[in-house]
């Protein structure tokens, strides 16, 4: 242990501890920004380029970021000297000097770490006047916006992208004033292996990188008379919008997330949740099948397109191994823009779907082509969370005051399985639950594989269902993938199944969620509240979902018929 | 993993050999000579920038599929690498021609008139201080002190030194560079 002292308050933090963490065991908080640090995925980035968290340490010369300068035995630091606060205030007066000052209409007000510093610093003048950089706009393709004249070369997305993530598709780029984070020759994002995984944007401490919105569009759609506008929640939004409320995190708020809906003006209000018990019946059947052949093991999931986008780009050799089952997401469109708007009778084209995603790469999955019927796309608008969110305070709905609802049907009824695909290992649980009940029966079959869950990178698991001895993995944050892809691709592995999601800790921590600005509790609180809704649901497996066992009995047979496999299954590219 | 550049539809090293089989077995030679540990990033970025400035050597620039071999040998993202070519000057990603004056405008060269001799060139040439003109021959740059400030100004011409410059002599330096 190193014993030091703060602002004359004595100390003992391990060897190798930052003056920053050594303050926070005192309950002081330093001023940061460039900074972060996701405690439950043990990543930090440190780069110390913004200098807003400079200390005073007697006896240096320099004043000391506070962020990565480590403790030394009786050091004696004052993190509050008017010498110490003036160079802040510089800092941030520098930093603000070449940003944009259009903080009204930037889609991160209110949210944007700069401008709380600003505030929190009485900013009111910038002193230093000059040249501002200015870079185009990045706004291709349909998921993330990248507005570099933002940018404060903090670089936490280089470490999202390159150390959390391993896509590699972000770098310093330049020197001096024309320094920026770019991708290779100032490539736009869609014509680079980026994966949408949006985790670049939710480290972000500006708005330099956000969402492609589409709440214009959506607006514009309830008001057309000649559109019905239905709508598909996903299982990690109900445990997250709450938090742009003022709700504490990990509040479930599915029953008010159902009345704003049904007030924005969605004629139906369905739920993602039914697609997931729908894909885990065509999932779950692929398992046994490859499981009986003893071929082309292990099954990979296929729920998350930002890790069908690093396997098609990073991995092609092993595009056969994940399952052929389309994401949730775009089960519930082929089946509302075929069998529910046959039930209905309506064309087609007269039937919008709009999706409310945790999610940036849903966005770009979405616009796939191959999703699409004659230019009719199974999900016209994907919205993320926070747009959500924006919407209901737009349309003035009170979020805190509504009543619970309950969601519309028939493409509403859910179970505790599709619920927890929201946190990494819940499609892996959903699957084994299923299997379980198909092979031993549901009176005693297990509902539980607790050892899948949990925000670790790599989870293992060996359960016995039926005699057979089934392994399995599940991985959370594409680093992590990589590592078990590496193993799978030596032949050091023998599993059976794998989850893959290329969030950390799974769609519940997605690119579209309410900012966490590097606070983990908020994820802890999102996926404890998941497995609490799966506990509160009457029925918690996906193949006893009453309607999913009636649209296979009316419209698609059985799993992985004919008509099944055209309405739920893709294929995948080598990019 | 793909690229911005064509170099997706073919391989990146197949491309370079088809165009310039000689330059690439240069560089790949080069690279086989390194002592690269496989999956050590960390030890492999430190013979990035010596990589790059062989490849600069004997391709005269560093092509998208040069930045792309280097990527693939070396373990590191296209991106890391894009980063330190436009992070030095020295390096570039554009043909630069055959012959590069370089104007120097150290203070010795810039007081005894190193500006109008850059005006002569840009106006003789038709490309602006970092350009190469259509033809690829004439690359124009600028240096700081080659460390012959008794000959100020100084211009230089690939590795020849041409001293007591005046804008009347641009004709003739332009002259002695026959292909």
């Amino acid at each position: 242990m190193i014993n030091l002292k703060i602002n004359n308050t004595p100390v003992s933090v391990p060897e190798g501890s930052t003056i920053l963490e050594a303050a926070e065991t005192l309950g002081l908080k330093i001023p940061t920004l460039c900074h972060i640090k996701w405690d439950c995925f043990n990543t930090e980035h440190r780069c110390g380029s913004c200098r807003v968290c400079v200390v005073e340490v007697t006896g240096r010369p320099n004043l000391a970021p506070s962020c990565c300068t480590p403790v030394a035995e009786g050091m004696d630091v004052h993190t509050n000297t008017s010498r110490a606060i003036r160079a802040r205030r510089t800092m941030l007066e520098l930093l603000l000097s070449n940003h944009p000052k259009d903080c009204l209409v930037c889609s991160k007000n209110q949210e944007c770490e700069l401008q709380r510093l600003a505030s929190a610093f009485n900013i009111h003048h910038i002193k230093y006047e000059g040249a501002q950089s200015e870079f185009p706009v990045d706004e291709n393709g349909a998921a993330i916006r990248r507005d570099m004249s933002k940018c404060i070369m903090c670089r936490r997305c280089e470490t999202a992208c390159n150390v959390v993530q391993t896509v590699g598709v972000l770098s310093g780029v330049n020197r001096g004033f024309n320094a920026v984070v770019a991708p290779e020759n100032f490539a736009q994002l869609t014509d680079t292996a980026c994966t949408f995984c949006g985790q670049c944007v939710q480290a972000c401490p500006v708005g330099a990188l956000t969402e492609i919105g589409y709440k214009d569009e959506v607006w514009e759609q309830l008001n057309n008379p000649k559109k019905t506008v239905i709508v598909q929640t996903a299982p990690a939004v109900r445990v997250a919008i709450g938090e742009e409320f003022g709700f504490q995190a990990g509040e479930i708020s599915t029953g008010k997330l159902v009345a704003a809906l049904r007030r924005i003006g969605f004629a139906k209000v369905f739920d993602t949740d039914w697609s997931a018990d729908l894909t885990i019946m065509e999932e779950s059947t692929e398992l046994l099948e490859r499981i009986k052949s003893g071929e082309n093991l292990p099954l990979l999931t296929s729920c998350c397109p930002g890790w069908v986008n690093f396997l098609e780009h990073q991995f092609p050799d092993l595009l056969h191994m994940p399952s052929t089952a389309k994401s949730p997401q775009q089960m519930f469109g082929a089946i509302a823009k075929s069998y529910y708007a046959e039930k209905i009778g309506i064309d087609p084209s007269d039937l919008i779907v709009v999706s409310i995603m945790p999610c940036l790469a849903k966005k770009y999955e979405a616009s796939r082509p191959e999703f699409a019927n004659d230019g009719v796309r199974d999900v016209d608008y994907v919205l993320s969370t926070r747009e959500l969110a924006s919407m209901i305070k737009e349309a003035g709905i009170v979020f805190d005051r509504l009543p619970d609802e309950q969601y519309d049907n028939p493409l509403g009824e859910s179970t505790g399985a599709a619920v927890i695909f929201g946190a990494s290992g819940g499609v892996l649980e959903a699957a084994l639950r299923t299997v379980a009940g198909w092979l031993e029966g549901d009176k005693d079959s297990p509902i539980d594989f607790v050892a899948v869950r949990g925000l670790e990178g790599i989870k293992e698991a060996t359960v016995t269902i039926a005699g057979i001895e089934l392994k399995a993995a599940v991985a959370s944050g594409l680093g992590n993938v990589r590592k078990l892809l590496e193993r799978i691709q030596r032949g050091e592995t023998q599993y059976h199944a794998i989850e893959v999601m290329a969030c950390p800790g799974g769609c519940i921590n997605g690119g579209g969620q309410p900012y966490n600005h590097g606070n983990t509790a908020i994820l802890e609180a999102r996926k404890d509240a998941i497995y609490r809704a799966d506990k509160g649901l009457p029925i918690r497996k996906s193949h006893l979902n009453p309607s999913i066992v009636k649209i296979y009995e009316e419209y698609l047979g059985k799993p992985n018929s004919e008509k099944a496999h055209k309405l739920l299954h893709t294929h995948y590219h080598a990019k | 993993m793909t690229c911005c550049c064509e170099c997706s539809k073919e391989k990146a090293l197949d491309k370079l050999m088809r165009l310039e089989p000689e330059k690439t077995s240069e560089l790949t030679a080069f690279i086989d000579g390194l002592p690269l540990v496989a999956g050590d990033v960390e030890k492999n970025r430190g013979f990035l920038v010596e990589t790059l400035h062989r490849a600069q050597g004997i391709f005269g620039y560093l092509p998208v599929e040069v930045q792309q071999v280097v990527s693939e040998r070396l373990g590191l993202t296209r991106s890391e690498i894009y980063g330190v070519i436009s992070f030095y000057s020295y390096f570039t990603d554009k043909p630069i021609g055959r012959y590069k004056i370089n104007v120097c405008l150290g203070t010795a060269c810039f007081v005894k008139g190193a500006a109008k001799i850059v005006d002569e060139l840009k106006a003789k040439l038709g490309v602006d201080e970092g350009e190469t003109t259509a033809d690829q021959k004439f690359f124009l740059g600028a240096l700081r002190c080659v460390g012959s400030c008794s000959l100020a100004p100084v211009v230089m011409v690939n590795n020849r030194v041409y001293g007591n410059v005046t804008p009347d002599m641009v004709d003739q330096i332009l002259a002695d560079c026959e292909d």
